[in-house]
């Protein structure tokens, strides 16, 4: 009789906190700033990619009205009005949309003019792998889906999988990852270095360069790396760089070349890092197996 | 022939100002959701906001940003004694991305840091550094005495600058893109409050300068005929570059880099009016003014609901212009 009440009670629980939910509540951006919102928004623009994958993997993807040029992902956000980028951000367009939130990066340059015209804006920027548990929890918050705990354990999870589904002889290999020609690289410290840490790789950038160091060219043949990774667009002509045809990922054709759609999962601090993780890793088995 | 010269200075700021005033109606019916929001304004706030918080505030901002560009351009013309000075020429422009560089970095960096950063704002930051740049200047020249020597010390402090604004870049690149939106320029992000500072810069600027205006009109004889004329000359110079910077940096700190309208502008005027340098210095204001309004309403319509950044537009327009007027002068023999 006294167990059979618990489940109703639970109940109840949740349904106060559904209640409670629906009152106004106060929310701390990254910006240590204090926005309060009367309830969880239902109108939401996102000027960030990973923002946007975040809200649509908790599932707040409907509640969205506007994204930046650069969202492609979920499919659902193709139809949405594209609102600029950040070199050309619309703020009209963005106030016509009614939002009754703005979710952006710190470098964004409407954050001020948009709270001006009296938009509630929220700055949160995933840059790590625990940002990107951070920012999913703050979205929690903000959306009130209690979804973020089960969602990151599942991107976690399969993190976790894609490393051990790596034959053994796979480890350890010393992986240089390419950002772009100039040619910048993505660090131990980067978001896509964390990745690559989980799985067992050795990176060739150490952390103290920073996370996106640009490099001398000569230090990528001095490191000598087992394999490269970088993206089609930048990969043309470099077995030509000078004094590259030696280095042995070149030499025995270990390079991965991620075209336009892979490399956004991969370089996008985001709810996707699962996938990121699996296309590095069959990157991996590929080349060096 | 005097008077019917006159005459011919008034009409023409008279149509200036009016083009301007009509442009601006066009102003606030062109943008993401065109002229329904100027109709719809009456009975929803939304659009009431848009219209007036938003198109208003920008299509006046440009007027006013590109008429203390103007401003800026004939006075730097007439400084220098150079047909190519341009507002930027004391290092204004790398000052300010600096500026705006470092106030982005700090955004990413440390709580802390972040807090100091937003006190001042981007547009603080770019303020702040466009005149920094000037004083700069200033000090490695040793002064305004001599021309030359401030020209190069411009030119200097401009490319050192820029360097260490790059090396920052480098540094953190994820500023990347919205330091390249600041460089491009746009009046998207202009509000009533930027209007008030833009006004209140320009009107103080527009009046000093029309007061040393005498001075430019000696120096267009030499510096040793202007000496003669009994001009406290240092001063006046002084004061000149005053109003050089704080124009230039009210403006690009508003809306960024806006190319080509600080030369063109006082150009333009001197295409189709000869007058004396009070004269030049009010019609460039306006025909600067004019210039970024027209251009930032073709920057909002021309690719509608997108935009471009206006500077872009400023430059291909104006540059062209420029271009023409230079190869018909050139085909009648006579200089630009």
């Amino acid at each position: 009789m006294k167990m059979s009440r618990f489940p109703s009670l639970l109940a109840a629980i949740g349904l106060s906190l559904c209640a409670l939910a629906a009152h106004a509540f106060d929310v701390v951006d990254e910006r240590g700033i204090t926005v309060s919102l009367p309830q969880p928004p239902q109108r939401i623009v996102t000027l960030l990619p990973s923002l946007t994958e975040g809200v649509c993997a908790l599932g707040a993807c409907s509640r969205l009205v506007g994204v930046d040029n650069y969202s492609n992902s979920p499919n659902a956000v193709l139809a949405l009005p594209r609102l600029g980028g950040g070199l050309d951000p619309n703020v009209e367009a963005i106030v016509a949309l009614r939002p009754d939130a703005v979710l952006l990066a710190k470098s964004s340059r409407v954050t001020q003019r948009l709270e001006a015209l009296g938009l509630k804006v929220l700055v949160l920027e995933p840059k790590s792998h625990a940002d990107v548990r951070r920012v999913l929890d703050k979205l929690d918050q903000v959306l009130g889906t209690h979804e973020a705990a089960n969602i990151w354990r599942a991107i976690d999870a399969s993190v976790s999988a894609a490393a051990q589904a790596l034959p053994a002889g796979a480890k350890g290999q010393r992986v240089y990852f390419e950002v772009n020609s100039a040619p910048y690289a993505a660090g131990e410290s980067s978001f896509i270095g964390e990745t690559l840490t989980r799985l067992g790789m050795k990176n060739i950038v150490p952390a103290s360069l920073g996370p996106f160091p640009k490099l001398n060219p000569e230090y990528v043949v001095r490191a000598n790396p087992d394999l490269i990774m970088v993206s089609v667009r930048s990969a043309a002509g470099m077995e030509q760089r000078p004094g590259w045809s030696g280095i042995r990922a070149v030499r025995e054709g270990r390079i991965c070349r991620f075209d336009a759609a892979q490399s956004d999962v991969l370089v996008r601090p985001g709810p996707r890092m699962d996938e990121a993780a699996r296309l590095m890793a069959r990157c991996i088995a590929e080349k060096a197996g | 022939m005097h008077t019917q010269h006159r005459r011919r200075v008034w009409l023409f700021g008279i149509a200036l100002l009016g083009l301007g005033g009509a442009l601006a109606v066009f102003g606030l019916g062109i943008g993401s959701t065109g002229f329904q929001s100027l109709l719809a304004a009456r009975h929803d706030a939304v659009a009431l906001q848009i219209v007036w918080d938003i198109r208003l505030p920008r299509t006046l901002g440009a007027w006013l940003a590109g008429a203390l560009l103007g401003l800026a351009g004939s006075v730097a013309q007439g400084l220098f004694r150079n047909p190519l000075a341009d507002p930027y020429l004391l290092g204004s422009a790398s000052g300010a991305s600096l500026g705006v560089a470092v106030a982005l970095m700090l955004f990413g960096g440390s709580v802390a840091s972040m807090q100091w950063a937003m006190r001042l704002g981007l547009t603080g930051a770019a303020f702040v550094g466009a005149v920094c740049a000037v004083m700069l200047t200033l000090m490695l020249a040793r002064g305004v005495q001599q021309t030359l020597r401030l020209l190069l010390a411009g030119v200097i402090v401009g490319v050192v600058l820029g360097a260490v604004k790059d090396l920052i870049t480098i540094a953190s690149a994820d500023i990347l893109q919205a330091l390249q939106g600041f460089i491009l320029g746009s009046t998207g992000l202009v509000g009533w409050s930027a209007c008030a500072v833009m006004a209140a810069v320009g009107a103080a600027c527009l009046l000093l300068a029309w007061a040393l205006a005498p001075v430019l009109d000696g120096l267009a004889l030499g510096e040793a005929t202007a000496r003669s004329l009994g001009l406290p000359l240092g001063a006046m110079r002084a004061a000149l570059v005053v109003v050089l910077a704080l124009a230039t940096g009210a403006a690009v700190a508003q809306t960024g880099l806006i190319a080509f309208v600080g030369l063109a502008a006082p150009h333009l005027v001197r295409s189709v009016v000869k007058t004396t340098h009070a004269g030049l210095i009010v019609l460039s204001a306006a025909m600067g003014g004019l210039l970024l309004m027209a251009a930032d309403l073709l920057a909002r319509w021309l690719i509608a609901p997108q935009e471009l950044p206006v500077g872009v537009l400023t430059a291909v327009l104006g540059g062209s212009y420029l271009l023409w007027l230079m190869h018909r002068r050139g085909a009648r023999g006579g200089v630009a």
